[in-house]
């Protein structure tokens, strides 16, 4: 064990745990963060996606001493009240079915948008390969992708 | 927020300021019924809907019927039910109103949350009238609403839960969470045909925050199952302690020995039918798998329905056409990996957790636990998908077993690798069509013979049945130990792409267009049906394949594309699809895909589209790249890396669907918008590439065709 001090949606917070648990569980059982979700465990669904230092990152994948002091943003803290322009778009799109993945589709959107503000379509697909969504939500995803792009720049 | 909430009965209450909060008494897995079903309560309540707060209802037998989520039924058995809570609440505050006044009941009317009584001018709002409402009798008898006069039915509204959804607060099963509570995790055999051995939990529980390492079994020798009992592996190895990680650690240093099965026979009780169920020894392979349904398909067969005189037919037809189709056995893969809560103590059982069917898994535990059901507490949460998976509730069993033994709150949770490896799956099929064309290239005889492994996808009262003068279907199985369960439109999510795929074929042959061929079979059905017990009504299959021309514009195939069309009818709705999709150097991109539906009234449009879209998304996905394949009782998949999912550089530029507008009862939308998908995929990639695809996946971990 040992101590870690992350800073997540901006607050420091301390945890006493094993080096390598991945963030993905500090966030969910450690610091009462369960929006990030699991999925697989190996970097293969993007459940777990959250930013790091405003990249998009699969946080079951990261080990909790990797961090360092760089700051970390889950989706309860992309916005405080769901005003995210990508958020809205999810809402306005009504993307979600089950809802397992779009904590992750959101944090992939939203970081590919802060560098890419006005995405194709095959920047989209790029961007977002790596979240897997089961009930088949994608093409929603893309269309809320871009309406969010457009709001966000209007 | 009111005041004071007044239950007017067991779907709603209203609060003294005309806020109403409606139950959704149905299992929420992604089908959004949890807006759907409120919404026709909503409706015959005359509601305004921004007035509404929906909230999940308890399992409770007593108040709700069909707390179930599975065969695309949620809305269909409930429709009549949700319709009659609303209208019976309405006529309570009409009533009030009457009483109030002192007024006659029929002059009294509602509109948005209001009543009012046009000749004196008076109204009054549910909220004032909330409190004297509850205590009106309640009537035997109400008037429902002329299905013309719908203002909430038939409009899109919006995810109740997408809010919380996107703001990633804790809606799940996973994220449920208690003082005090453990994690679980569960060791189950690497390999269908064994089971456990021995084990030392040693190494295991001196691993950090281990509190216990035990064996459980979850349903002893002789106990009898019933129809959601499935489970392949009873013996399990449960490692419990404080966070989720520090178990999949000390799980990985668990030592286990497993062993062989021989041969087991279980004992099923489906509804007081006791049977048997022999369960063979052995490590199975796919390679195996395959050779068997070859030899099965070719020898031991049961006639399932004989129309006219099929061999005759044969024999004097101008021409024979044969084809054989396959499919492997798939995983769910909800994305929501198995888990429940479970609290077992000396006065109650509570769980908590994403279940498709607790009144089955209630009765399962009560006969485990020898327990009386007022004493089982099940909370259901909202599922992280379920696609049939969750109706079989072995891993309640496992939970509760789990708490007792370790004598403490606790959540299990199945790694994706136990999720995928434990079972439960899409069958693997196999079906041959055979097609006697006369002269003039007329169908005159069809004979279907399907099987799997281990349950046949027969369905033979189902088109082209009826449609053909001479028909026979033919059904066989071959035992397995690897389990299986219902899978998203069970057997017809393989049926479907067969039969549809094969019509395809014939009508070439035939010469003919694949729509006009189809319609013509319907149209034969309609007016001069063969046969009795045809499922299906032949002029609303007609009608989708109709619409789906016309808004494919079936006659002009887009310039570079090829385009198949497929139509299946299960689970109560019609669906026709038409799928254009080019190949570029080997690959095939989804350009568009048109879907008409006749689910009868839609109840929440925009929400029915959604379904469509996801169900045809899957399809694309499962008859491209889906499989689950096996060598030695080992699945060669254990996790995404190595099971393709569709993902969204895969996915369908465009999806339309389309609403065949009619005043039929409400059908469901989970399921039928997914079989067709496989035929109409098959019959695109033949136009495309020349070449007829018949066993799926038709891309497995291939990147290019050919
Ligand atoms: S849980 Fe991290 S990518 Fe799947
Ligand atoms: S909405 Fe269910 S997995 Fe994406």
């Amino acid at each position: 064990m040992a101590k870690f001090t992350l800073h997540v949606n901006g607050n420091e917070q301390t945890v006493d745990v094993d080096p390598a648990t991945p963030v993905l569980w500090v966030l969910r059982e450690h610091l009462d963060l369960p929006g990030t979700k699991y999925g697989c465990g190996i970097g293969q669904c993007g459940a777990c996606t959250v930013h790091v230092e405003g990249a998009a990152m699969r946080s079951c994948s990261l080990p909790v001493s990797s961090i360092g002091d760089r700051p970390i943003t889950t989706i309860e803290g992309l916005s405080e009240h769901g005003t995210h322009p990508v958020q809205q778009a999810w809402l306005d799109h009504d993307v979600p079915q089950c809802g397992y993945c779009q904590a992750g589709q959101i944090m992939s959107a939203s970081a590919l948008l802060s560098h890419t503000p006005d995405p194709s379509d095959a920047d989209i697909d790029a961007a977002l390969q790596g979240n897997l969504c089961r009930c088949g939500t994608y093409l929603r995803i893309r269309s809320a992708v871009k309406s969010a792009a457009r709001s966000a720049n209007s | 927020m009111p005041d004071e909430w007044f239950d007017i009965n067991a779907y709603l209450k209203i609060g003294d300021n005309g806020v109403v909060t409606i139950m959704s008494p149905n299992p929420e897995f992604g089908q959004n019924i949890k807006t759907s079903m409120p919404m026709i309560v909503a409706e015959e309540l005359d509601v305004d809907w921004n007035n509404v707060i929906v909230e999940q209802a308890p399992f409770d037998t007593t108040k709700y019927t069909r707390q179930f989520a599975g065969g695309s039924a949620s809305i269909r058995s409930s429709y009549d039910g949700l319709r009659l809570a609303g209208a019976t609440a309405r006529h309570m505050l009409r009533q009030a109103a009457a009483d109030a006044w002192q007024l006659p009941l029929a002059e009294i009317t509602t509109a948005a949350g209001m009543v009012h009584h046009a000749a004196s001018g008076q109204s009054a709002s549910y909220g004032t009238l909330a409190s004297a409402a509850a205590g009106v009798s309640v009537p035997e008898e109400v008037e429902l609403k002329n299905v013309r006069d719908f203002g909430i039915i038939g409009t899109s509204r919006k995810n109740v839960e997408a809010k919380n959804i996107i703001t990633g607060k804790p809606l799940f099963g996973i994220d449920y969470r208690r003082d005090g509570m453990l994690i679980a995790m569960i060791a189950h055999p690497p390999a269908f045909g064994m089971k456990l051995k021995s084990f030392d939990g040693a190494a295991a529980e001196k691993m950090p925050g281990i509190n216990k390492v035990f064996s459980i079994e979850t349903f002893p020798r002789g106990f009898e199952k019933g129809l959601f009992d499935t489970v392949s592996f009873t013996e399990l190895v449960a490692v419990v302690g404080e966070t989720t990680w520090q178990v999949m650690q000390a799980k990985q240093v668990l030592e286990v020995e497993w062993e062989p099965i021989t041969d087991v026979v279980e004992t099923m009780n489906i509804f007081g039918n006791i049977r048997e169920n022999r369960i063979p020894g052995g490590l199975e392979s796919t390679e195996e798998h395959e050779r068997r349904m070859e030899q099965e398909s070719g020898s031991g067969t049961r006639v399932s329905r004989r129309d006219g005189d099929p061999e005759a037919a044969f024999a004097r037809a101008a021409q024979v056409i044969e084809r054989t189709y396959t499919a492997p056995f798939l995983a769910h893969n909800c994305m929501e990996p198995m888990n429940f809560f479970a609290h077992f103590t000396d006065e109650k059982l509570e769980m908590a957790g994403p279940l498709q069917a607790p009144e089955f898994t209630e009765s399962t535990l009560a006969a485990r636990f020898d327990l009386p059901k007022e004493k089982i507490d099940i909370h259901l949460t909202r599922m992280g998908g379920g696609f049939g998976r969750r109706a079989y509730g072995h891993y309640l069993v496992e939970a509760a077993l789990i708490s007792q033994q370790a004598q403490a709150p606790i959540k299990l949770i199945y790694t994706r690798e136990d999720d995928m490896t434990c079972g439960i799956y899409r069958p693997s099929y196999h079906a041959t069509y055979r097609a006697a064309l006369d002269e003039a290239g007329k169908l005159i005889g069809l004979h279907v013979k399907a099987g799997g492994v281990p349950e046949s996808p027969l369905f033979a009262n189902r088109f082209p049945a009826g449609a053909v003068d001479h028909y026979l279907a033919e059904e066989w199985s071959v035992d397995s130990n690897i389990s299986i369960g219902a899978f998203r439109a069970p057997r017809s999510n393989f049926m479907s792409g067969a039969e549809q795929a094969f019509l395809d074929e014939v009508a070439e042959a035939a010469g003919k267009d694949p729509i006009d061929f189809r319609l013509e079979l319907l149209q034969r059905a309609r007016e001069n049906p063969v046969g009795e017990n045809n499922d299906y009504d032949a002029a609303r299959y007609a009608g989708v394949l109709e619409l789906v021309r016309e808004k494919s514009d079936w006659d002009n195939t887009p310039a570079g594309a090829s385009r198949g069309v497929s139509a299946y009818f299960c689970h109560n709705t019609y669906v026709a699809q038409v799928l254009d999709l080019t190949v570029t150097d080997g690959k095939p991109t989804v350009d568009r895909v048109s879907c008409a539906v006749d689910c009868g009234i839609v109840i929440n449009p925009d929400a029915a589209t959604n379904m469509a879209e996801g169900a045809i998304v899957d399809g694309v996905g499962n008859a491209l790249y889906g499989q689950l394949t096996f060598r030695d009782g080992v699945p060669d998949q254990q996790n995404f890396d190595d099971y393709r999912m569709i993902r969204i550089g895969e996915a369908p530029r465009s999806i339309d669907v389309h609403f065949v507008r009619n005043e039929e009862s409400p059908t469901g939308m989970g399921e039928p918008p997914f079989p067709p998908v496989f035929g109409a995929v098959a019959n695109a990639l033949y136009r495309a590439t020349g070449e007829r695809h018949y066993r799926q996946p038709f891309l497995g971990e291939r990147e290019l065709l050919g």
